[in-house]
């Protein structure tokens, strides 16, 4: 009889502190935290990209003032996207900033391709600066939105899987949507960017 | 019993296309090379030029506490050289931990093209802007003239003078702070065992027994936590003591000799920093830095 009591209270130890350490709670919470910030990060950075838009436009405007059509499909498509309130909670609306910011990188690789027939515009100084710093921050977005998406796969799954998915329910965590690859090659390939004239690279020695 | 098995295989099929479903989706890569100051997979630079350069990245890490990397590749195809940077850097994690002072320069030669990925809290002595002037007023000219080794050297001793400019705070032993991490982790472990754990064990089995149970499990916790034998123990013989001696002078007295015992003991277990050579500190990356071709 006593030891069965024995037993009893040291099986009730071992459960108690594997529900302790194995109910996910901690993990959930540290993903949770982990999503917000990679979702700031992201955010962050297509504000940069809307940022330097302007600048860019106006720039542009000063050699190439006839290319009107590609110059307001940029400015447009700009303050669409950023007139996109996103909450990264909502499917609908994610998928919604996705599209705008989609669209806002279609119409800033045509201008780019346009740039190309004005010598003298990417020979301006403020133009080339311009670039390297939009080439950088579109390559921070790719970083961002990549590492965003993974944050969101590993808490989605910490939250799907027992025993967490127990934990979520009891504190009602909710599967978090994540970027869409319908469009991935659309928004994540970078307006690419050539500062060498001299279009086959010469043999090196 | 036909149907049960066609279902049976539609499951194990479906397994079968799990299991391979990450490695199908995951494009080709070529393998990152192990992490060191200078790497020349096309053998452009000579022994004695990479170990002058080597030297002179050492040097600059003792002074400074950041750790700059040189990397020449034959070619990051299929992967765009911005894709392969950012995870070389992310693999590397070059710079010290909370500081995130790195900053690698990839070569990749048959391609044509470079990149200096810099760490995030480097942006601001060498933002996009001066990574690619770097490019343009030290790489490609030298490049195209097919000095490599002059280009290299000019472009790292430029990123040197621009890091040396952003006051970073002073380099120290790696050891210290990653001892105290680990010992992060196991403290609330250790508290709650020693309080709720010891108790009990010392009811079930009697004082002697109670203790040593209690202490080999909480050495056994803390050695999987932190994987050092030298605190594993410490954390053992803590359990041990606080078991042994709990409860001869009430619950309160618990927790007090608990924690003096935790202040006393010293822990600097061996293990860390993973003996000589170079490796990364822990650096975080976010895709700073500029690409160019030549």
């Amino acid at each position: 009889m006593r030891s069965m009591l024995r037993t009893l209270m040291l099986l009730s130890g071992l459960a108690l502190s594997a529900l302790l350490s194995g109910c996910g709670y901690n993990a959930i919470q540290n993903l949770d935290e982990q999503t917000k910030s990679g979702w700031s990060e992201v955010l962050n950075q297509y504000q940069r990209r809307a940022d330097l838009i302007p600048n860019l436009v106006s720039t542009v405007k000063g050699y190439a003032a006839q290319e009107q059509a590609v110059l307001i499909g940029v400015t447009e498509a700009r303050a669409k996207a950023t007139q996109v309130k996103v909450d990264a909670g909502d499917a609908e609306s994610l998928k919604k900033f996705q599209q705008t910011q989609g669209e806002l990188s279609g119409a800033l690789s045509r201008l780019l391709v346009v740039t190309e027939n004005y010598p003298q515009l990417k020979s301006d100084q403020n133009f080339r600066e311009l670039q390297v710093q939009l080439e950088g921050t579109e390559n921070r977005i790719t970083v961002a939105r990549n590492r965003y998406i993974k944050t969101v796969q590993d808490y989605n799954i910490q939250i799907r899987d027992f025993p967490g998915n127990l934990t979520a329910m009891m504190f009602g965590y909710k599967v978090k949507p994540n970027f869409s690859v319908e469009n991935e090659a659309a928004i994540s390939k970078a307006p690419t960017v050539d500062f060498n004239s001299a279009p086959a690279p010469k043999p090196s020695n | 019993m036909r149907a049960w098995r066609r279902s049976l295989s539609a499951v194990a099929a479906g397994l079968v296309l799990a299991l391979l479903a990450p490695l199908s989706a995951a494009p080709a890569q070529i393998a990152l090379p192990p992490v060191a100051r200078v790497t020349d997979l096309t053998g452009t630079l000579t022994v004695q030029q990479q170990g002058a350069i080597s030297q002179t990245l050492a040097a600059f890490e003792t002074r400074k506490g950041s750790q700059i990397a040189v990397v020449i590749v034959p070619t990051t195809e299929p992967e765009d050289i911005d894709a392969f940077g950012i995870r070389l850097a992310d693999a590397w994690k070059l710079g010290r931990k909370g500081i995130d002072d790195g900053a690698i320069l990839i070569v990749a030669l048959n391609d044509h093209r470079m990149r200096f990925e810099i760490g995030q809290g480097l942006e601001g002595a060498v933002p996009d802007l001066a990574a690619s002037r770097i490019i343009d007023e030290y790489l490609r000219p030298q490049f195209r003239a097919g000095d490599f080794y002059g280009g290299i050297n000019a472009a790292v001793d430029r990123l040197i003078r621009l890091v040396d400019g952003e006051p970073l705070p002073a380099p120290q032993a790696r050891q210290s702070q990653r001892s105290a991490g680990g010992l992060q982790h196991i403290l609330p472990v250790l508290l709650i065992l020693g309080l709720v754990g010891g108790p009990i064990l010392r009811q079930l089995f009697g004082r002697p027994i109670g203790a040593i149970a209690t202490g080999g499990i909480a050495g056994f916790i803390a050695w999987l936590l932190v994987g050092v034998v030298g605190i594993a123990a410490l954390a053992g013989v803590a359990g041990f003591v606080l078991t042994l001696i709990g409860g001869l002078g009430g619950g309160r007295f618990i927790g007090g000799s608990g924690m003096g015992g935790f202040g006393g003991g010293g822990f600097g277990g061996g293990g860390f920093g993973g003996g000589g050579g170079f490796s990364g500190g822990g650096g975080g990356f976010s895709g700073g830095g500029a690409s160019g071709s030549w």
